[in-house]
């Protein structure tokens, strides 16, 4: 008799984000999911998280977004995201936002108890070992506020980072710090949002690596376009799947 | 303290176009953040999470009974000789303040460093009675000359370097100028000894309030603590009415975070628990106690979904973590408390309508929460209060519309994929050649005045997905 094998199913919550500017990111995620033999199915109708309703005071938005994601991921085995923030969300704030509410209480926190970062899901669920990517130089590692503070991302992309051939990582100064992307404070406050991407910038600078990888789309976003202006064309800012899948 | 929080703005702008103060920002930097985390080690990671733990319940305790525990300790510090004086607001507090110098004929004050005395702008009001303040916390001290606000709460000059300390000094002390700071505080010592020698009051703040034996907890590093409450024949006390704990045991459980949150010391220089004035036989005390309690829009967080802010011991580690005060500085926030207490505090103190950007001024990065050591959820609190700004329509009409387009279109598939298509394209195309958007329109400017716009591949992951799947099939 064949040994049963239970194959995980993931619903890849590919973030709006990642949708719109950096599909590539959201290959290299289902890349990786394939290659620790996940059965990965991407819903169609999902758009995004309601975080940024959530964190501008519109919460009935939110909570219209965080209905629909429920019912399109609740189906899965585990739910996976290429976002400290996004996941964040899911298994921080939703059960805010449905405080006090019996029956969606425990499907909030159902969702949530399988909703992972993907670097999280990779070492700490399906233990990756080898991971694809090969990468040719220094990496420094920037933590989002999100993934670290939140769901106490900071070993797992690390780790990750470490397997992949030819890339040496480096830490800078601070990583931890913000690098002041913060969703629309980037454009209600794009001054000091700005100087705050300068501080970073700094710091990766003076690691002098050739590229910083990171977590979440807000803050490549914001560190890579605060490095372009100011004529630093060659520090690649990359996104953790894309050194691990030589996507980069 | 009359607010400036509504121009936060211009103020931030102002703060990081001044070179000078940026580069002092620069070189404080993470230095009492780091001090936190050395102490924390030292201590015990673990064991410091479970003092963190405890010193939360310990003033969720004395804020839930909060009436209560302020009766109680009304009676006990009546018993021990004290006065105690209940004021509702800023002009209260100094009104009754006037009523005790006039009843004793006080004519100067020396003070040690007070939040609440700046925020019920209590010099002002003593130097038109006649009264001359004098600060002698030493960061005060360079305040009350300079004729500025403090931009920390614990370190209130720390805006200024010592250069400007040095031209400040010359000017006032009359004495050739020195760049030793050793020797500058030698110099400040001796211009306020005559006034500590003077003075017929002395006004504190308070750090605690203890229930079980009506005291008043005081901390200093300096020293002029305890010749503030202890030289003048008048003592008087001033402290938000949040700030009572039950009993001496809480007292020490939260002086033992305090200090190390604050400034990473295992304890402070001069720690004070002051019960009552002098008694006969005592060799020192001032001859009169005074307690003012205020609340000052406090109540109005009682059983509020704010009220977990009453918890704050005014450590300032908020502030020392936070990469938004780092960058902008603590006058920019307009009022007494700076960072994200303070932009939880000002607007309900101050008014929501008074101080609409502080809230919306942070990145929700996390910082505050995890350093609070009252484990006050400050990105939490914050995002209250801009629902609240939401909600009484206190956002601007583009911004509310803005929020109705998106949520609109995230819950409707078919819509938020043809606009995404479109966005995908337009902004592809905005990227040119560099894949670099240089100018973003509307509220987009926001981003690129200092930022590019890194473009967007051109066609979003679920098309592609799509089209994947079907040469797959």
């Amino acid at each position: 008799m064949q040994a049963m094998i239970r194959i995980m199913r993931v619903g890849l919550f590919v973030t709006c984000l990642v949708d719109l500017v950096r599909p590539r990111i959201g290959f290299a995620a289902l890349e990786l999911l394939q290659a620790a033999g996940c059965e990965v199915d991407v819903p169609q109708s999902q758009t995004c998280c309601g975080q940024p309703g959530w964190n501008s005071g519109d919460r009935p938005s939110a909570r219209a977004l965080a209905e629909k994601v429920i019912a399109e991921f609740e189906v899965f085995d585990y739910v996976v995201a290429p976002s400290g923030s996004c996941a964040g969300m899911i298994k921080t704030h939703y059960p805010e936002l449905f405080a006090g509410e019996g029956a969606w209480l425990a499907r909030v926190e159902a969702l949530g108890a399988k909703t992972h970062e993907l670097t999280d899901f990779l070492v700490n669920v399906v233990h990756l070992e080898r991971v694809p990517g090969r990468f040719a130089g220094t990496i420094t590692y920037h933590d989002s506020c999100s993934g670290l503070r939140e769901l106490g991302v900071k070993a797992q992309p690390r780790a990750l980072l470490a397997r992949v051939p030819g890339a040496e990582l480096r830490e800078m100064q601070d990583s931890e710090v913000c690098c002041g992307f913060g969703g629309t404070f980037s454009i209600k406050f794009g001054e000091i949002s700005a100087a705050m991407a300068q501080t970073k910038c700094d710091r990766i600078h003076a690691s002098g690596v050739h590229a910083v990888a990171l977590g979440d789309l807000g803050c490549m976003l914001n560190i890579e376009g605060r490095l372009r202006r100011m004529g630093d064309a060659t520090t690649r800012v990359l996104h953790v799947a894309e050194v691990l899948t030589a996507k980069a | 303290m009359q607010s400036a929080s509504v121009h936060f703005r211009q103020r931030a702008s102002g703060a990081l176009a001044d070179k000078h103060l940026q580069r002092t920002l620069k070189r404080f930097g993470s230095g009492f953040a780091d001090k936190r985390a050395a102490a924390r080690r030292a201590f015990g990671e673990d064991a410091f999470e479970i003092l963190r733990e405890a010193s939360a319940a310990i003033r969720d305790r004395a804020l839930e009974d909060l009436d209560a525990w302020l009766l109680r300790f009304e009676a006990e510090a009546l018993r021990r000789g004290s006065r105690v004086i209940w004021a509702e607001d800023a002009a209260e507090t100094c009104a009754r303040v006037l009523e005790i110098c006039a009843r004793h004929g006080l004519t100067k004050a020396i003070k040690s460093k007070s939040m609440l005395s700046e925020e019920a702008g209590l010099n002002d009001a003593l130097a038109a009675a006649g009264v001359q303040p004098v600060e002698t916390d030493l960061g005060e001290y360079i305040l009350q000359l300079a004729g500025e606000a403090p931009s920390h709460i614990i370190a209130p000059a720390i805006h200024k370097d010592m250069g400007e300390v040095s031209e400040l000094f010359v000017r006032h002390h009359g004495r050739p100028k020195s760049d030793d700071i050793a020797q500058m505080t030698r110099e400040a010592r001796e211009m306020l000894r005559p006034h500590f020698l003077s003075a017929d009051l002395g006004i504190s703040g308070g750090n605690f309030l203890v229930a079980e034996t009506g005291s008043v907890a005081i901390v200093t590093n300096e020293g002029n603590g305890r010749m503030v409450t202890t030289l003048p024949r008048v003592h008087i006390a001033i402290t938000g009415i949040e700030k009572v704990v039950p009993t001496l045991e809480d007292l020490s459980a939260l002086n033992r975070i305090l200090p190390r949150s604050a400034t990473g010391q295992e304890i402070e220089n001069y720690f004070s628990v002051l019960t009552g004035p002098k008694r006969a036989g005592d060799a020192d005390g001032p001859e009169h106690l005074y307690v003012i309690l205020v609340d000052n829009g406090r109540t109005r967080l009682v059983g509020s979904e704010l009220q977990e802010m009453l918890r704050c011991i005014r450590c300032g580690a908020c502030m020392n973590h936070c990469p938004v005060y780092q960058t902008v500085g603590g006058h920019s926030y307009g009022w007494v408390y700076p960072g994200p207490m303070g932009s939880v505090l000002t607007p309900v103190y101050q008014g929501l309508e008074n101080a609409l950007d502080l809230p919306q001024a942070a990145t929700l990065c996390g910082a505050c929460h995890v350093a609070c050591p009252v484990k006050i959820p400050l990105p939490g609190l914050l995002r209250k209060l801009r629902e609240m700004q939401m909600e009484r329509g206190l956002r601007p009409w583009a911004e509310r519309a803005a929020f109705r387009a998106w949520a609109f279109t995230a819950q409707r598939p078919w819509l938020y994929a043809l606009a995404t298509r479109i966005a995908a394209r337009a902004l592809k195309w905005m990227g040119g050649g560099r894949g670099l958007i240089a100018r973003l329109p509307f509220a987009g400017r926001g981003w690129t005045r200092g930022r590019d716009f890194p473009a967007p591949e051109g066609r979003t992951f679920r098309e592609l997905y799509r089209a994947g799947r079907r040469r797959q099939t």
